[in-house]
């Protein structure tokens, strides 16, 4: 554990997405899809993660939340607004192109050993590749637990315990600190962003780290071959009124 | 040749059905030898169950007391420890697989590929991606072992009839102490859960208020089916965000899905696009949810619910 001095620190991890607003289109020749002029945002479950850190310092349980991401120079908007919601500092790593959840998992164990935190908060998963992996590799690698799909957080000085939206229900669970967290829908609602915050976010530290400075790449082990779009669904009938309606399902053996 | 490490699901002593469906999954990788691994408290009868299914060749019975309840951090380096007599390590999609097989890879150095939904070669998968939006085909390099969740919804269930050795294993990894399990709360009463329902009965804004939510509930509880709500009724503050269907609630493939004053926002279809019949009841004729509708009816849903209720209980007379 920390020396005593040593702030409470909080890490969150945060992926630049495309919006979940946005109607993805598969680009013609399968080879990925459309993300030219499309808007990006913050992953839905990192704002998630970033509120929860927020809510944990505000409460006294923490004394600093830093965010980073890992991605291509103007992932710092993202983070500055990050920083507009209210965390104290950003790490941006500096990564051009994509990588696996692995390599991912790896640059934030560095960054982890350099901030020492006692807890780290996730997303549950990215809305665009929908891994869901990259919290439970790092508790793995950092050898600590993990809560994942979190949707209540209740902290004690050593361990935190956490509810857990499983297929079967909640699951409750406690786990020592230091942890690996990872966000679900219910576990809060995200805090809007004001003007004066964005306006103060502009001088909080955001420091710039070279990918080298904290791993690499890696060598990609999972090549995309194509991308295609779903199979589309055929329009159905339109039936005029309920008992057409019942008849139909009827029919079906759906009734 | 390939062989294939599944990791079974189980509560209350029984088997989940998303066990036989990895094993659906592996039987489709040609000349796979399939071996089931338990994980179990003292005194399951799971590892029988489990070599019972069709084309499992053997299974591994690892009880422990403290199995009782899964936890990813314990199994994860029993699993890992396992998988070095495999090629490929398969886990369900559902939360139980996708909590433990990452830590899994994690600790094999592996790959993992996530919710896959068919099996090409030994090496070659499809997946979805932005929520089943995009559908990938990825190719993992040769020369690594394989890590992977299987769709639920995207494979059939082994049949039973099978009868395959079990074995025991005494593995050396040590266990953790620092993930303690507490407690677990079933969800919905006597509903059946959202995730895994074959019905869903789903209400949108245009229910005005979380009490009119009782005429979903009245239906779905007629049709044996789970309760759902669009993102709007859940922010609108009708009905808690469990119940939330769609990109960022949850996704769901159920035989019937019944959307109720619900008007279709893409965030919405990507969470029922793989429901085997929908069913859209909404007052505006131009809804996106009839674009992807098999049955539609335009119409005012204080009026055709109940009436729907109705010639449901006559039809049961």
């Amino acid at each position: 554990m920390e020396a005593e001095q040593s702030p409470r620190r909080i890490l969150v991890a945060i992926k630049r997405v495309v919006d979940y607003n946005v109607r993805i289109r598969v680009k013609p020749d399968g080879s990925g899809v459309v993300l030219d002029g499309v808007k990006l945002s913050i992953n839905p479950f990192d704002a998630i993660a970033i509120e929860e850190a927020l809510r944990i310092k505000e409460r006294g349980r923490a004394d600093e939340v830093v965010v980073a991401t890992i991605g291509p120079a103007d992932c710092q908007a993202t983070l500055r607004n990050a920083l507009a919601m209210g965390a104290q500092r950003a790490l941006h790593v500096v990564a051009d192109s994509p990588l696996e959840p692995l390599a991912i998992t790896r640059i934030l164990l560095k960054l982890v050993e350099r901030e020492q935190p006692f807890l780290v908060i996730l997303g549950k998963q990215a809305i665009d590749d929908d891994n869901n992996q990259t919290g439970q590799m790092l508790a793995a690698l950092w050898n600590r637990p993990q809560a994942t799909f979190a949707s209540k957080i209740e902290l004690s000085e050593t361990a935190a315990k956490v509810t857990r939206e499983v297929d079967a229900g909640l699951e409750t669970l406690e786990v020592d600190l230091p942890a690996v967290i990872t966000t679900d829908l219910r576990l809060n609602e995200p805090r809007f962003v004001k003007l004066p915050e964005i306006m103060k976010a502009k001088s909080k530290p955001l420091a710039t780290i070279p990918l080298n400075d904290v791993g690499s790449a890696g060598t990609p082990r999972i090549k995309v071959i194509r991308t295609e779009p779903p199979p589309g669904r055929q329009r159905g009938i339109m039936v005029k009124d309920t008992a057409e309606l019942f008849a139909e399902l009827h029919k079906r053996g759906l009734v | 040749m390939t062989k294939v490490l599944i990791i079974a699901e189980h509560a209350s002593g029984k088997l989940n059905a998303s066990t036989a469906k990895c094993v659906k999954a592996a039987t489709t990788l040609a000349g796979s030898e399939i071996a089931v691994a338990v994980f179990a408290g003292p005194g399951s009868s799971v590892a029988a169950q489990a070599a019972q299914l069709s084309g499992v060749s053997r299974v591994i019975d690892v009880s422990d007391a403290a199995h009782e309840h899964a936890l990813a951090a314990t199994l994860a380096p029993l699993v890992a420890e396992l998988a070095a007599d495999f090629t490929h390590v398969f886990g369900p999609s559902t939360t139980f697989g996708k909590d433990l097989m990452p830590r899994v890879a994690a600790l094999l150095d592996a790959p993992q590929v996530s919710d896959v939904m068919s099996i090409e070669s030994p090496t070659r998968f499809r997946r979805p991606i932005y929520a089943g939006n995009a559908i990938t085909t990825v190719e993992v390099a040769a020369g690594t072992r394989i890590v992977a969740t299987i769709r639920t919804a995207s494979f059939e269930a082994v049949a039973g009839g099978g009868s395959a050795k079990v074995e025991s294993a005494a593995l050396a990894a040590a266990l953790p102490t620092h993930t303690r399990f507490v407690a677990l709360a079933a969800a919905g009463g006597d509903r059946p859960d959202l995730q895994s329902a074959t019905k869903v009965v789903s209400g949108g804004r245009a229910l005005a208020s979380g009490e009119a939510f009782k005429l979903i509930y009245a239906l779905a509880d007629k049709l044996g089916a789970a309760v759902g709500a669009s993102r709007a009724a859940v922010d609108a503050g009708y009905v808690p965000s469990d119940m939330q269907v769609g990109q960022t609630g949850k996704i769901i493939a159920p035989e019937l899905y019944v959307a109720i004053g619900i008007s279709g926002a893409i965030q919405h279809l990507t969470g029922i696009k793989d429901a085997r019949t929908i069913v859209a009841i909404n007052k505006d004729a131009e809804a996106p949810i009839f674009e992807v509708a098999d049955l539609g009816l335009v119409g005012d849903l204080f009026t055709i619910v109940p009436e729907l209720e109705k010639l449901i209980d006559e039809s049961r007379k």
